[in-house]
């Protein structure tokens, strides 16, 4: 078994905790991104992983061996750089062959293996290169052949596409990912880039401020944010999460006071057993509403501010009693500045969190 | 006198308008007008007289015959000093001994200074006030090293004469021994210059960017292998320098030999430089040092160039 498990992982730089008690599992063959915005510590815990920053507390499992107190050669990891981290002086061939050294394996077993990689990763035209006169997108791929070249326990990414344009980001992502599907390794990508995490990984690990917000899939994570914290970062347009206050419940439905107005919604059975003063913060994905022609109890209203055309969609910011409300419409909706709108929230779109921001939900 | 104070009025003048300025400076006095060039012009005359002129005029004088200690005037005699000196067997030996004084010096100094640098390249307690201990010597005059080491080799009492005793039971006379003499220069040149190739070799050292060794970890490279790949390569085209730099300057070495040796035991440590003062100051052979001046002057200028292509080349490196 190739995997990885973090146990109460701790990081401490003198006061400032770096990373708290983080508890985390990648199954071999599974892919876990941790996400977060910068300082969170997401590169912190992958160093942690590699054995590049020493353990406070908490341990480091790696293939069913508890390698605290290895170093990083001996953990048999391979990893891609922020910043690729190529060997400057060494042509690309030299650089994936670099990490078969240490294995002691003759000439020509070396080359054949080199040879697969480069051929896996087009990179045949380029080896006589040094990293210098490569493009962003060559050195990106020679990083991640020199992990792939030889056959270690897991797979550690940092960053890995943060340097690339736009269109070589796309590309390389579905690039790694094939990749990667074709091997049992457990990976772990650290990116503060959402759609980078949406899209690789079978597991996210959402950080902040050194602490695991939540870890799920990426359906998970979308559809089910554990707190506001998650729900506000992951998702663009941004959610909508909007002060409100539970006036009553029953039967399944809670009425609550927001924007101004009164909304009546289906909501989950637990928040009629919340205390309290009955403060909470709804939480609506701009593509959770629709609009409407009349008034009822359950649609809320607000006059349009401000339009961006989004090409098939058109992102709507309106205001209503000093709340900003962004809408999501299909572009055949017709919208103008200054003009009411009335929208109904899609059924399993309302998300609700207590007065602490944990989303209120039955087990 | 009135040249200065005129400036420094005009200095304090700058503060009005410009276009008073301009005015003035069309109006006004000569000195005025011609302001920044006579700012220029007594570094220039000093620099004309004390060391152009000199160097044309030493030009002039390697073709003729010309003894500052007589009365004669000068004679042309064309190449015949270059000729001379060619065919002179002591200026030969001269040039071998300065040759072998810098392969040994250079070589001495390269191989203590990069070990001292990757002795300072990791921050311990104390590194700062270490680094500028070590780097004393070379902030040292040559005469200052060169009366040291004397008495470091004096057989009598030198601290390096006894050291040497405890091992071997006799006090040697470094200093009248022919290889003793040009071991000692060596030494006391490497002394005095190894800092200079440490602070060289630390900026390389410390230009390395961290995560190439984090990246050399994870691949297991093996110590040796991580410097041959990723610490020399940085630190080659610096050392490089260091070698030609160190090699211009050992080149032209003088100061620290005439007080050591005298450029004895015989002429066992008589270097280039040591040569061409015996031929002008001491047997007043003016025109002929001249020749000696300026083949020595090649051959510095041929290794400066070859300096300058390596700066040129590490600039474009980075």
């Amino acid at each position: 078994m190739s995997d990885i498990k973090l146990v109460d992982l701790t990081k401490r730089f003198g006061e400032l905790a770096a990373v708290s008690k983080a508890n985390i599992e990648v199954a071999a063959g599974e892919v876990l991104c941790l996400l977060g915005p910068s300082g969170c510590g997401k590169t912190t815990t992958l160093r942690m992983i590699a054995g590049l920053e020493s353990v406070t507390e908490g341990d480091v499992w790696i293939a069913g061996k508890r390698v605290n107190d290895l170093s990083p050669a001996q953990r048999n990891i391979a990893m891609v750089f922020q910043f690729y981290a190529l060997y400057p002086s060494l042509t690309v061939a030299e650089n994936l062959a670099y990490p078969l050294h240490a294995e002691r394996l003759p000439p020509a077993e070396i080359k054949a293996r080199v040879d697969r990689v480069a051929r896996v990763l087009q990179l045949e035209s380029v080896m006589d290169r040094i990293p210098g006169r490569l493009a962003e997108g060559e050195k990106q791929r020679v990083a991640v052949g020199r992990a792939i070249v030889r056959d270690p326990t897991c797979f550690l990414f940092d960053e890995p596409l943060s340097r690339l344009d736009v269109a070589l980001r796309q590309q390389m992502r579905g690039q790694i990912k094939e990749v990667l599907s074709g091997l049992d390794k457990a990976t772990v990508i650290v990116t503060h880039d959402q759609i980078e995490a949406l899209t690789m990984a079978d597991r996210i690990a959402v950080m902040r401020d050194g602490i695991v917000e939540q870890v799920d899939t990426p359906h998970g994570i979308f559809a089910r944010p554990a707190n506001l914290f998650v729900a506000g970062f992951i998702g663009t347009p941004q959610m909508n999460l909007l002060p409100a206050r539970l006036i009553h419940y029953a039967d399944g439905l809670g009425r609550f006071a927001v924007m101004g107005q009164e909304l009546t919604v289906p909501v989950d059975p637990a928040v009629g057993r919340l205390n309290g003063t009955g403060a909470v913060t709804l939480g609506i994905r701009p593509r959770g509403f629709e609009p409407v022609a009349a008034e009822g109890a359950d649609t809320l209203k607000a006059v349009i501010d401000i339009i961006e055309p989004m090409g098939a969609e058109t992102l709507v910011h309106a205001v209503e009693s000093g709340t900003d409300l962004r809408v999501v419409f299909d572009h055949l909706v017709p919208v103008a500045p200054g003009e009411p709108i009335r929208v109904r929230i899609r059924p399993g779109q309302l998300h609700v969190f207590d007065e602490k921001g944990t989303r209120v939900h039955s087990a | 006198m009135t040249q200065a104070s005129d400036s420094m009025a005009q200095g304090a003048a700058t503060d009005r308008p410009v276009a008073n300025a301009a005015a003035a400076r069309r109006r006004g006095s000569f000195v005025e007008r011609n302001r920044g060039p006579l700012l220029v012009t007594p570094a220039l005359v000093t620099l004309f007289v004390m060391n152009i002129f000199p160097l044309m005029w030493s030009f002039g004088l390697s073709f003729y015959d010309y003894r500052l200690t007589r009365q004669d005037l000068p004679r042309f005699v064309g190449l015949d000093n270059y000729a001379r000196m060619l065919a002179d067997p002591s200026i030969w030996e001269s040039l071998q001994t300065t040759a072998l004084i810098v392969a040994g010096s250079v070589g001495l100094q390269m191989i203590l200074g990069f070990f001292m640098a990757m002795l300072f390249q990791p921050i311990f307690p104390g590194r700062r006030i270490l680094l500028m201990l070590v780097l004393a010597p070379m902030m040292l005059s040559y005469v200052a090293v060169g009366v040291f080491f004397k008495l470091f080799y004096n057989p009598n009492f030198g601290l390096i004469s006894k050291l040497i005793e405890v091992f071997q039971g006799t006090p040697p006379n470094i200093l009248g021994d022919p290889v003793g003499a040009v071991l000692g220069i060596i030494f006391a040149d490497a002394w005095m210059w190894s800092p200079f190739v440490m602070l060289l070799v630390l900026a390389g050292l410390v230009s390395v960017p961290k995560y190439l060794y984090e990246a050399s970890q994870i691949d297991r490279a093996t110590p040796w292998r991580r410097f041959w790949t990723i610490t020399f390569p940085y630190v080659r085209s610096l050392l490089l320098l260091a070698l030609l730099f160190r090699t211009i300057e050992t080149f032209k070495l003088f100061d620290t030999v005439y007080i050591i040796t005298e450029g004895g035991p015989g002429t066992a440590t008589k270097v280039i430089v040591q040569y061409l003062y015996r031929v002008s100051f001491q047997d007043f052979r003016t025109g002929e040092s001249s020749a000696i001046a300026y083949v020595i002057l090649f051959i510095v200028i041929v290794l400066t160039n070859l300096y300058l292509f390596m700066v040129k080349r590490r600039e474009q490196e980075q």
